[in-house]
This record gives structure tokens, C-alpha cells and sequence, in this order.
């Protein structure tokens, strides 16, 4: 029995400017103990396709279970099972963080919680801000209490949107370190993030969302060796060739340039010669999630027709 | 039902935490009308025989203050939360229609009773003051009163969870708050006898559910009142009855709640 097991889930909002569709068949599952990657650009349908496995939302067609629990027309026993940490950041400004995580504890009725809110606290680096009122909380600490309000009932299969955004790097650490630890006894977890060196560090399987669809599904390692093995990377003052703009990744001064092998590699240096460029801290490296993310998001781009 | 209890005691919390501003402003405001009304009507204005005008007025505001209270704090409440979006702590929780129902209604029953016994209390302090008022604290029939605390605020704190739910933004609260509400509390007879008003405003006002449950909470001050308990509490009990099935509903289908 699969951990989550999403079947063909559709979803189509009505809008002002008509019928807007974020989600078209979807369908895949995640078994159990995976640490599931689901990426995507802004407006992919992630987190429409995660409020639908929460119950927050109802699918247009399709269905969608959790340990094999049907989330609609069982909802609250799906729930039971399911911890979510929510992208927004959100809080209860009327109650302190262990106030917080005892109420959330009573509505899925466990009781004498006590010894695992303070063992989340611990982990997830709260447990000084244990008495402090949530709005005394930065932004980081805020999303850390996000998923220490998700795990307050020891959910088997966690779901985590986007957690690791506006929480610096040490604590991202913190962060991964426990998630992992989960992981390894057994949870299931399944993680939405835009920072994609996390999600191959991570993930052993990933799926990419664009425009509603699946675009993209297999083990993290079979994804990396599918796409072109290198890049070339360096850095240029001046504009680049037409040619070569059109496959490159350009982040300010550095641009990276995707290579099978040795022969496109001096290809591309000899375009920019013939362009009297000067390129400066050549290196070539190994392709990595981000390149095979852009890769895959570009194959899929539908040709404007002109 | 599982967890409501949990549900309960945090929306206890919530307006205990903030009680200056959620029991005692608003028993510092039925003071004032109680000193100004009482002031300048008193020898002007004639209720039920042997009955001062300031001890009439005085139930009345005790009801008009349960009412107004159960209704601000289930509304207040969930609009917060929906415009805070931290509803999504609840919404993510295996909690029914059922525990959310009860647990909204009845903390806003437990605001409404204290805001209520805060102006009993409060008033007090005039009928030691006053010789005349002829006023016991002590209701002459404790348990209609208590009837009618409990379903009137019971009816309220399950509007104010329909109107939470149905509001958007925060105007649009105050909007149900000032053109329904208000009206309706103020033209029930707190102030007045409905015996006192024309015939069209006698009829009008029996329309009003809210006055049966000024005029049935006042019966069980003075065992006497514009209407027989008993017919108040009927309508008082149906109404809370359509209103509860209507909030339970909304709930079950995740009115404005779920997508």
C-alpha cells in the first residue's frame, strides 16, 4: 500500500476570467519511508495538489488516499495520518508557543504530550522560545513552529510545503538533520522546496509538476544521468552570442552553458573566440538537479507561435 | 467528537487572555447606559407596575450585554483566524463539524455569560446606592433566567459563527455587526416596554427574536413580563435551533473554509 497515492486528480478554478485548470492528471504514488521530492515553478500546482491531500481542498476529479485512507470521504481519519507544514507563515498571536503545540496536540486527541513537544522543541531549536508568545518570534522560528505543529501527533506520512523558505542556513541544517532522522525511523516524507541542491541532497525520488502535468518522475539519480553530464561555467563582462544565449543559464556575470562532451565544450569556447569574447574562471562541473529542473521545464515549454 | 474540548478551552482562552478588552470594556459600557438612561428616564418612563425604570433597565442590559458578546466572540474568532490564516491549524486537524459547532458556540456562550455577570455584578453597586430602586440581584426565578442566558447566547455565539464564516474582510463583519445586530438588540426592548410602543411597533417587535429573549431573561427577574415565558422560550428555541442546523452545515460542507 502506497504512503500517498494520488489517481489522475484534476482541479479547475473558477476565475473572473474564466475556468482557470491547475492541475490536470495527476497521478503518481509514494511508497512508504520514501523521501519524495514534488518540484516546480510558481504556479506549477504544488500546493494546490498538497491542499488537496490535506483536505483543505476539493479536487475537480480524481482521488487521492493516504495509507490507502480515501482524504475525501475519509477525511478525518486521513488527517490523523498526515502531518502538514503549511506555506504560509502562519501563527496564533493570542498563545505561546507551548500553548500552541498543546492545543494542536488536544485536536487530534492525543493526550500527555508533553515529553515529545518537548523533544520537538529541542530539535527544531524552540525550546528557549518555549514560553514566548508566537508573535515574539522571527520568521524563521515561526516556520520552525510550523512543523513542530505538523509532527505534534506523530503523523507517519509528512508532508512539508516549502519549508526552508526565509530560514537561514545553519538552521536549515537543524532542519534537514531531524527531518532526516524521521526518515530513517520510518515516516514517510514528501517535500516541495525551490531550493533545488536540498531536493537532490534529500530526495530519492522526484517528481516535476509545470502547468498541472507531470512532466517529470523517477529516481533522483536516474534524473541526473539523463540530462547532459556537464556544464561549462564562467564568468563574462559582455553580452553572449545569439547562439549560445539561447541555451544558456545567466546569473548576472556567470553563465553556465550545458555540454555533453569534450567536443561541445570547445564548441562553445569557440564561439565565443569568433565573438571576440574573453571568458574569465573557466570550469566545467557535473550537471546538477537545478540543470536538469531547466532542462526539463524547457523541454516542456509549448512553442509560441508567432 | 473527539478533540472539541481542546477547541473549547483555546477559545476560552483566547478572549480571557485579552479580558480587559473583551469582559471589561463591555461591562464598563452597559454601566454607562445604565447611569445616563437611568438618570434621565427614571421618573419619565413607566414599565411594569413596581417596577423602577433603572431596575427594568437593568436585566435588560445584563441580556443585551450575553447577547452582544456570545455573537462578537465566535465572529471575531473565526474572521481573525480566516483573515490571519491560521485557520489552517484547525482545517489540517481530524476535528468534525460537529466539535468545531460546539466548541465555537459554547466559548461564546461562556464570553457572553461572564461579559453578562460582570454587568450584574457591576450594577450592584447601584442598588446598594439607591433606596428607592427596590432591586434584588437575586432573580425571583433563577432558572428561566438561566434558560434564557444560555439559549439566547447559544443562538448568538452560532450567528456569529455564520457570520464569520461568511465574512471576507473585516468590514464586512462590522457590517453585520451594525445593520444586523445592533438593530435587532437595540429595538427588542431593552430600554423599553413593547406595551409601551404604538400598535404597528408592538406587532413589528414581536417579529424581533430578540425580544423574547430581553422579555423571557426580564421574566425571570420579576416574574413578570410583555409576553409568557413559555411562548419566549419557544421562539427563543427554535431559532436557535434554525440557526445551529444552518452553522453546523456550513461547517460540514467547509463553507468559505475549504476551496
Amino acid at each position: 500500500m502506497p504512503a500517498i497515492s494520488f489517481q489522475s486528480v484534476s482541479k479547475t478554478f473558477q476565475t473572473a476570467r474564466g475556468p482557470f485548470q491547475a492541475l490536470d492528471g495527476v497521478s503518481f504514488d509514494i511508497e512508504q519511508g520514501e523521501f519524495f521530492g514534488l518540484l516546480g515553478p510558481n504556479g506549477a500546482g504544488k500546493t494546490t495538489l498538497i491542499s488537496i491531500l490535506a483536505g483543505l481542498s476539493k479536487a475537480t476529479s480524481g482521488s487521492v488516499s493516504v495509507l490507502g485512507i480515501d482524504v475525501n470521504t475519509q477525511a478525518a481519519d486521513a488527517r490523523r495520518v498526515l502531518g502538514v507544514v503549511p506555506q504560509e507563515l502562519v501563527f496564533d498571536p493570542f498563545f505561546n508557543v507551548r500553548e500552541a503545540l498543546q492545543f494542536q496536540s488536544g485536536y487530534f486527541d492525543v493526550k500527555n504530550n508533553d515529553a515529545w513537544i518537548d523533544e520537538l522543541l529541542e530539535s527544531l531549536g524552540l525550546s528557549d522560545k518555549a514560553n514566548h508568545n508566537m508573535r515574539q518570534l522571527s520568521g524563521g522560528m515561526k516556520r520552525r513552529m510550523l512543523v513542530a505543529q505538523a509532527l505534534v501527533h506523530k503523523p507517519p506520512v509528512i508532508v512539508l510545503d516549502e519549508p526552508t523558505a526565509g530560514v537561514d542556513v545553519e538552521l536549515r541544517q537543524t532542519l534537514w538533520q531531524f527531518i532526516a532522522k524521521l526518515n530513517k525511523l520510518g515516516h514517510t516524507v514528501l517535500l516541495t522546496t525551490h531550493y533545488l541542491e536540498e531536493a537532490e541532497a534529500l530526495c530519492q525520488r522526484i517528481a516535476m509538476l509545470k502547468n498541472g502535468k507531470v512532466v517529470a518522475l523517477d529516481r533522483t539519480d536516474e534524473l541526473l544521468k539523463a540530462a547532459s553530464s556537464n556544464v561549462l561555467r564562467f564568468k563574462l563582462d559582455a553580452a553572449l552570442p545569439p547562439a549560445l544565449a539561447a541555451k544558456a543559464r545567466v546569473t548576472g556575470r556567470i553563465v553556465q552553458l550545458p555540454a555533453h562532451d569534450a567536443l561541445e565544450i570547445e564548441r562553445h569556447l569557440a564561439a565565443l573566440r569568433e565573438a571576440g569574447l574573453n571568458a574569465e574562471d573557466v570550469e566545467i562541473r557535473k550537471a546538477d538537479l537545478e540543470d536538469v529542473f531547466l532542462d526539463v521545464m524547457h523541454a516542456n515549454t509549448p512553442q509560441e507561435t508567432v | 467528537m473527539t478533540g472539541w474540548r481542546a477547541l473549547f478551552y483555546k477559545e476560552v482562552l483566547r478572549f480571557w487572555k485579552v479580558g480587559f478588552q473583551t469582559v471589561g470594556a463591555p461591562v464598563l459600557t452597559s454601566v454607562l447606559y445604565l447611569l445616563i438612561f437611568g438618570h434621565v428616564l427614571e421618573d419619565h418612563v413607566k414599565v411594569f407596575d413596581g417596577v423602577s425604570y433603572t431596575a427594568f433597565l437593568i436585566p435588560g442590559l445584563v441580556m443585551m450585554s450575553v447577547l452582544q458578546n456570545a455573537f462578537a466572540n465566535s465572529s471575531s474568532s473565526m474572521v481573525q483566524s480566516k483573515i490571519m490564516g491560521n485557520l489552517v491549524f484547525l482545517l489540517l486537524t481530524p476535528l468534525s463539524h460537529w466539535s468545531w459547532f460546539f466548541a465555537y458556540t459554547l466559548s461564546a456562550v461562556v464570553r457572553g455569560m461572564a461579559v453578562g455577570l460582570g454587568v450584574l455584578l457591576a450594577t450592584a453597586l447601584f442598588v446598594w446606592q439607591s433606596s428607592v430602586l427596590n432591586f434584588s440581584l437575586l432573580p425571583q426565578e433563577p432558572l428561566w433566567a438561566l434558560v434564557f442566558a444560555f439559549t439566547g447566547a447559544a443562538m448568538l455565539g452560532a450567528l456569529g459563527l455564520i457570520a464569520g464564516l461568511w465574512a471576507e474582510k473585516f468590514d464586512q463583519m462590522a457590517a453585520f455587526q451594525n445593520f444586523i445586530i445592533m438593530p435587532m438588540t437595540f429595538l427588542s426592548g431593552v430600554f423599553y416596554s413593547i406595551h409601551s410602543l404604538p400598535d404597528f411597533w408592538q406587532r413589528v417587535s414581536h417579529l424581533n427574536p430578540f425580544f423574547y429573549m430581553i422579555d423571557g431573561f426580564r421574566y425571570g427577574f420579576f416574574g413578570q413580563s410583555d409576553v409568557s415565558p413559555w411562548l419566549s422560550l419557544g421562539v427563543v428555541g427554535v431559532s436557535l435551533c434554525i440557526i445551529s442546523a444552518v452553522a453546523v452545515n456550513l461547517l460540514r460542507i467547509g463553507f468559505k473554509i475549504r476551496g
